[in-house]
């Protein structure tokens, strides 16, 4: 079934349409070469009241210039697509000249990536060739939430650290940029009431040796070991697994004060890392995965910080 | 083609002549077809030797050892003049250009501009009479085909006379000699963006072996180039001449803008010359009536765009003074003074200034200002390269990381540096930031780079926040980087500090 916008008419409607103007501009140009002037031959504009211009001729090699782009116009549609659906004898298109262009480009640059795809995460992590390569990808691809120098901002990890929401070997490392993660604390506010939700604050800011309200510390490991246990741990350590943080430590990725806490508490939080396996081939997410590893260990390029 | 050999039959004599007005019309009135695309008529410029032939020459000198030899000259181990597109460095001998110099190749191109109006005010087409390449090639290959064909007469003998071995073998001959030049001017103008030295290489290996079969060595661009800048060069200084200057130039057209009343133009002295006519050097011209013209028409034979300058000032007048230098030569064979057809301004035929009177009007306000103007900026441009420093500095404030908090409450904000190394050795480059209390600098802030070398450098500031210390807003602050060799090189860039 051809709608409208499909049949093979406008192919052939546009494809007349094409040849008819480019014959019509070779025939205007035949037909125009002669002229026949009855009055003085000026070009008829008058400027500054008296002022006229001779129409003298140009020279015949003018004319062939003419020629030849109607000759030109014919040899391209032959070449190029132009004609209806017609693709041209070369096949070219943008996506055909595109995949060339990144066949040439892979075919240019594989070599590099390949080399350090064969080597260890943590081999790579020591070679500064790796880790000029790694900056960029990282520029491109992660800087726009962790920040040029991977520290990250509100809501967005400091990768510089040693504090590992989803833990901090190679492997982990490579499956947070592959796969991305979905951190998520559940609200509870509603669960615990507006007193509970300050006890309990208070009780997390003592783990970390914040200045706290004893009395409600004391209330708010009660609720502490009821709710939120199962995910941070007995001592409140975390757990990698799900990528719940260590609240024992002075990392902080909503805020550590009061009011900050008392919100992530209440209302709960949702973090997103997304996958980047539609974006960057294995072996460039391996060089990345070297180039994050690095930010936090010792003979890194890019400075440290606690 | 054929073409009598005195008598000169030419389109582009006065438009009255070529194109009277025709009849107004009448009752009925004749209808004459004419093409409205004239075949060319090929024109024979003589030979032409004097004093203005003798300066062209001069110039066709100056311009073409610069231009062939320019490239061949080292400095610094380097080419001395490359302008290399693909790593974006452009080198003329001791400085070193790079894409954000841009403004002084703007001011370069004011500069000539500039420079092009004031020759032009003051003795209109200089440029294209002398040292234009398109004057400059034609005299060049009109000088190998005078050679090999002889002059004038000889071609339109040699053009005329029917097929033969020696007219294939002469044509042939100079063809190929016109060929090699251009192909030479080709290969010349690529060098200065592929180092020529290389690209020679290249030219003379012809083949290299790759993968098993034969492939040629200078790559496709490069001979595409050389091809193309090759034929341009054989195709306008062989065959277009000067139709380049009559159809295709556009400084053609406009320059009678920049003309006055006391422009130096050449012109045909119609008071002396009038009326002109043919005599033998014996005769007393008063006598016979007659002014200084002999009518000889060796000013029409030696005009390499075919006009009559006695006809007055006309568009195609490229100024190029060959007619000057042939009518100086009969006025000395007739014993009459020179000058005849010479330098002059329409002022001073009008109003019979003397040489002295017409130079004077040399300094006139439109010539002092334009100068003025040309100093000014030629001394801007050369106070700007003298003050240049070697080093490039771009803050880029992080986007992600707007202002954030690290322990202890401090507040953070990030920064990338490019610093660009312009000079052409290596330099270590020291950073800081001023501009806030408590400020601190955490990253590379001892930068090593290799001549004209660059680096993406993160860095980031801290700052205690609260009474005190910084309030909440926007600040200034500045970074500092200076050369560790030479505290001249030195850039301060201004950025911005946020604590939220």
């Amino acid at each position: 079934m051809t709608s409208q916008f499909t049949s093979v008419f406008w192919d052939i409607y546009i494809g007349a349409i094409t040849l008819v103007s480019i014959v019509a501009c070779a025939v205007f140009l035949k037909v125009q070469s002669v002229r026949k002037p009855v009055e003085a031959d000026t070009t008829g504009h008058i400027w500054d009241e008296d002022l006229q211009e001779y129409n003298n001729p140009m020279p015949r090699w003018w004319a062939w210039l003419f020629y030849l782009t109607v000759f030109f116009s014919l040899g391209y549609l032959v070449f190029y697509p132009g004609l209806g659906s017609f693709a041209g004898i070369l096949g070219w298109s943008q996506v055909t000249q595109l995949e060339e262009e990144t066949r040439a480009a892979d075919a240019r640059f594989g070599p590099i990536y390949e080399k350090f795809a064969a080597q260890e995460v943590t081999v790579v992590a020591k070679s500064p060739e790796a880790l000029a390569i790694g900056q960029k990808l990282f520029l491109n691809h992660c800087a726009q939430c962790h920040a040029s120098d991977g520290a990250g901002s509100r809501g967005f990890p400091n990768l510089t650290d040693m504090d590992w929401l989803w833990g901090s070997t190679p492997e982990a490392i490579k499956t947070s940029i592959t796969e991305g993660r979905l951190g998520v604390m559940p609200p509870w506010g509603p669960a615990l009431g507006e007193q509970g939700v300050k006890d309990a604050a208070h009780y997390v800011m003592s783990l970390s040796g914040m200045p706290a309200d004893n009395v409600r510390a004391a209330r708010g490991k009660d609720l502490f070991d009821k709710t939120c246990m199962a995910c941070h741990g007995p001592q409140g350590k975390g757990n990698p697994a799900m990528g719940a943080p260590d609240l024992t430590d002075k990392a902080w990725l909503h805020g550590s004060s009061e009011a900050q806490i008392i919100e992530t508490i209440s209302k709960g939080r949702t973090d997103q890392m997304p996958a980047h396996k539609d974006v960057l081939s294995p072996a460039k997410i391996h060089l990345l995965s070297a180039y994050v590893y690095s930010l936090s260990r010792s003979g890194a390029v890019a400075p440290h910080r606690k | 083609m054929a073409q009598p050999s005195l008598t000169v039959v030419n389109k582009n004599k006065t438009i009255h002549e070529a194109y009277p007005p025709a009849p107004a019309a009448t009752g009925n009135a004749t209808v004459i077809e004419t093409e409205l695309y004239a075949a060319d008529e090929k024109i024979y410029p003589r030979a032409v030797g004097g004093w203005f032939a003798v300066w062209r020459w001069l110039l066709v000198w100056a311009t073409q050892i610069a231009f062939y030899g320019g490239a061949w000259l080292t400095w610094n181990g380097r080419q001395a003049v490359l302008f290399d597109i693909a790593h974006r460095k452009f080198y003329i001998f001791g400085l070193v250009f790079w894409p954000q110099d841009i403004i002084y190749l703007a001011v370069l191109l004011i500069i000539a501009a500039l420079s092009l109006f004031l020759f032009t005010a003051v003795a209109g087409r200089l440029w294209c009479g002398y040292a234009c390449p398109q004057t400059v090639y034609t005299e060049i290959f009109m000088w190998i085909e005078r050679v090999i064909e002889g002059d004038r007469v000889k071609r339109m003998k040699l053009d005329r006379a029917p097929r033969s071995p020696r007219k294939l073998l002469l044509k042939s001959a100079k063809h190929a000699i016109w060929i090699l030049l251009s192909l030479w001017t080709g290969f010349t103008f690529v060098g200065y963006f592929t180092p020529i030295r290389e690209l020679s290489g290249e030219v003379m290996s012809v083949f290299t072996w790759v993968g098993g079969g034969l492939a040629p060595t200078l790559g496709p661009w490069e001979t595409f180039w050389c091809l193309f800048y090759g034929f341009a060069t054989y195709g306008n200084a062989g065959w277009m001449r000067e139709q380049v200057c009559i159809y295709m130039c556009p400084y053609a057209r406009f320059q009678s803008a920049m003309f006055d009343r006391d422009t130096l133009i050449i012109t045909y002295d119609a008071d002396r010359g009038e009326p002109r006519g043919a005599r033998a050097k014996s005769v007393d011209r008063a006598a016979r009536g007659l002014g200084d013209c002999v009518d000889c028409s060796i000013c029409v034979q030696v005009c390499p765009t075919g006009i009559d300058i006695r006809d007055g000032l006309q568009y195609q007048c490229i100024g190029c003074a060959a007619c000057i230098d042939g009518c100086d030569h009969v006025m000395d064979r007739m014993g009459y003074p020179r000058g005849l057809i010479r330098y002059s301004t329409q002022n001073a035929l009008e109003r019979k200034f003397t040489r002295a009177q017409m130079l004077a009007h040399t300094f006139r306000t439109r010539v002092l200002v334009y100068t003025g103007i040309v100093w000014a900026v030629i001394i801007a441009a050369a106070i700007g390269l003298y003050v240049r420093v070697p080093l490039k500095v771009d803050v880029i404030r992080d986007r992600a990381a707007i202002s954030r908090e690290v322990e202890g409450g401090d507040i953070e904000n990030v920064y990338q540096l490019q610093i660009i190394n312009t000079s052409e050795r290596g330099r270590v480059f020291d950073i800081e930031a001023v501009g806030l209390p408590t400020m601190r600098l955490d990253g590379e802030t001892h930068v090593e780079l290799p001549g004209t070398g660059s680096r993406l450098v993160p860095l980031s500031v801290r700052v205690h926040v609260g009474p005190g210390a910084v309030a909440s807003g926007t600040h200034r602050i500045e970074f500092l980087v200076h050369a560790h060799d030479d505290p001249a090189v030195f850039v301060r860039e201004t950025s911005i500090f946020i604590v939220r």
